[in-house]
């Protein structure tokens, strides 16, 4: 445990010294403030006091951060060789997935931290349901931790970080988008496969509000398979 | 902590890196590890570290196999991979306190282990610059650096002064020699000299197979098999020399060169220093030089891995 804590530091500390996160952060607030306020079916639209168009904004640009995130996670180690420092130390493959995945995890919390002047200022302008918004928010950390576990499998695949950029992406389409769209165009057990499958669905009903403990286990067992095959393909080197 | 190496094998595809092999080390021993490029050196080393799982064989650190404890003999092995691999974007201080804490050094002693290493490895004039503004000689001492943190019983370094400078190669095969007397040291080198100068016992592994196992002198003396001799004798006709030369029985072969000189061989295991001497005394002859040829570790080297 105190492993996967002191790998987490290192690599928060390195986000921090090789800027990605600040351009991270600045992005982020950049597009999601603009596409909030200023342009499209912004939050005045609504009508009414209510986050889900942030919800909506977020849901898409989080999906083409963490990838660029996740990148370099192991796929680094790899390249350089320092993975063969930290597991000849006593870490095990496990702590060091976990600990990528947490130092990610945390970075993607601090910039959706940053976001909660939207939420005093829209409760400024209206009767905010509460409950919305924090459903709303563990959906997006919840989606969040299992893109970033699809990221870090996708960079235990490959020593190169363009790679495991574009396969995360790739990966990340399905779920996003293909599953939806395959949804609707069948219908049975096939159509519900789809649809069960669908992140989008799932996240949607939890930026509305609803918690439903069927959707916290949907974003937590992508998470967990995520991470376990990044386990796997790190412990292929044994064979 | 002593190393026992029990018939080793690892295989990728069909190809044998390590073919079988089986060694021991004990503690205070430092073991030099020698053959060509591609020979299995590193595999070994990777899989006695815990990095590579073990193919066939097994691999026993004080008895307790590395196929079940491996994470937890994690701890007693301090590792300096090939090309000595470092994370350039930090700080060689913080860089070292990061390996500490990873090794499960307490906090307390932690600082304390972090100097030491500091000062061992002449690193204080760099101690708060970035890894990657560091030159080869200093990254090469951060990565030894980081592999002592935390005072282990047990030194794997691979190829451990490629890139140093000469006075920086002497000091750290210095510093390998003193921190060898207390603990288990296998290190790799294509540098022949070095395995003279630092290691106790040398091991030649040649296409994942042990091809020699022994000190520097029993191994120039296996690859002879014989004592060569290179004497001066005067005040004689050197035609007459070299036939009461060959007379001797312990004496096979003679070969005459300029100047009153002649190459003899001996027979296996025994000397002919003395029968020389006892000759050349009774026929009045002159021995100003007697000197043993010693077979080079290169020649030995070359011998056992060319094939």
């Amino acid at each position: 445990m105190h492993a996967i804590w002191i790998i987490t530091k290192r690599e928060l500390a390195s986000f921090f010294d090789s800027l990605i996160a600040y351009i991270m952060l600045v992005l982020f607030l950049g597009f999601s403030g603009f596409f909030t306020w200023l342009y499209g079916s912004n939050i005045f639209f609504s009508g009414q006091a209510s986050l889900e168009s942030f919800f909506n904004v977020a849901y898409w640009t989080l999906f083409f951060f963490i990838p660029a995130l996740t990148m370099r996670s192991l796929a680094e180690e790899k390249k350089t060789g320092t993975i063969e420092l930290l597991l000849t130390k006593a870490v095990t493959d496990r702590q060091l997935v976990l600990g990528k995945f947490l130092s990610t995890l945390l970075l993607v919390a601090i910039a959706l931290l940053f976001t909660l002047p939207y939420v005093i200022t829209v409760s400024c302008l209206g009767n905010l349901d509460s409950g919305q918004v924090i459903c709303g928010y563990a959906g997006l950390i919840l989606m969040c931790a299992a893109y970033i576990g699809i990221g870090v499998y996708a960079s235990s695949l490959t020593a190169n970080q363009i790679v495991a950029f574009l396969a995360a992406l790739f990966i990340g389409l399905f779920f996003h988008i293909i599953f939806g769209v395959l949804a609707a165009g069948f219908t049975g057990t096939t159509g519900a496969v789809f649809s069960f499958l669908s992140l989008s669905d799932h996240f949607q009903s939890m930026s509305r509000g609803i918690l439903d403990s069927r959707d916290v286990l949907y974003f937590l067992s992508l998470t967990f398979t995520g991470l376990f095959l990044a386990e796997f393909s790190l412990t292929k080197r044994n064979f | 902590m002593n190393i026992r190496i029990d018939n080793l094998s690892k295989w990728y595809a069909t190809q044998a890196a390590v073919d079988q092999i089986s060694f021991e080390v004990k503690t205070g021993e430092i073991l030099g590890f020698l053959g060509p490029n591609g020979a299995g050196k590193s595999t070994t080393m990777k899989m006695i570290t815990g990095y590579l799982g073990i193919g066939d064989g097994d691999i026993f650190i004080d008895d307790r196999s590395v196929r079940q404890f491996a994470d937890s003999l994690k701890r007693h092995i301090g590792y300096l991979p090939e090309n000595n691999p470092l994370y350039l974007d930090m700080a060689v201080m913080d860089y070292l306190r990061f390996s500490a804490e990873l090794q499960g050094v307490a906090r307390p002693m932690a600082d304390g282990r972090v100097r030491e290493m500091i000062r061992l490895c002449g690193l204080n004039a760099e101690k708060h610059k970035n890894i990657g503004e560091l030159s080869k000689g200093y990254r090469q001492r951060v990565g030894l650096a980081q592999a002592m943190i935390h005072d282990p019983e047990i030194l794997i370094l691979d190829e451990p002064t490629t890139g140093l400078d000469p006075n920086q190669i002497v000091d750290i095969r210095k510093l390998i020699r003193e921190l060898g007397k207390a603990k288990t040291v296998i290190l790799s080198t294509h540098i022949l000299p070095e395995v003279e100068a630092t290691c106790d016992r040398i091991l030649i592994i040649n296409k994942g197979q042990i091809v020699a196992n022994g000190t520097a002198e029993t191994l120039s003396q296996q690859a002879r098999g014989q004592e060569v001799l290179k004497a001066r004798i005067e005040d004689g006709d050197p035609g007459s020399i070299a036939a009461a030369l060959r007379g001797l029985p312990s004496v096979i072969l003679v070969v005459p060169a300029e100047a009153s000189r002649f190459e003899i061989q001996g027979v296996l295991n025994g000397s002919a220093k003395r029968e020389i001497f006892h000759l050349c005394a009774s026929k009045g002859w002159v021995l100003t030089e007697l000197i043993p040829v010693e077979t080079r570790l290169e020649d030995i080297f070359r011998n056992l891995t060319l094939n």
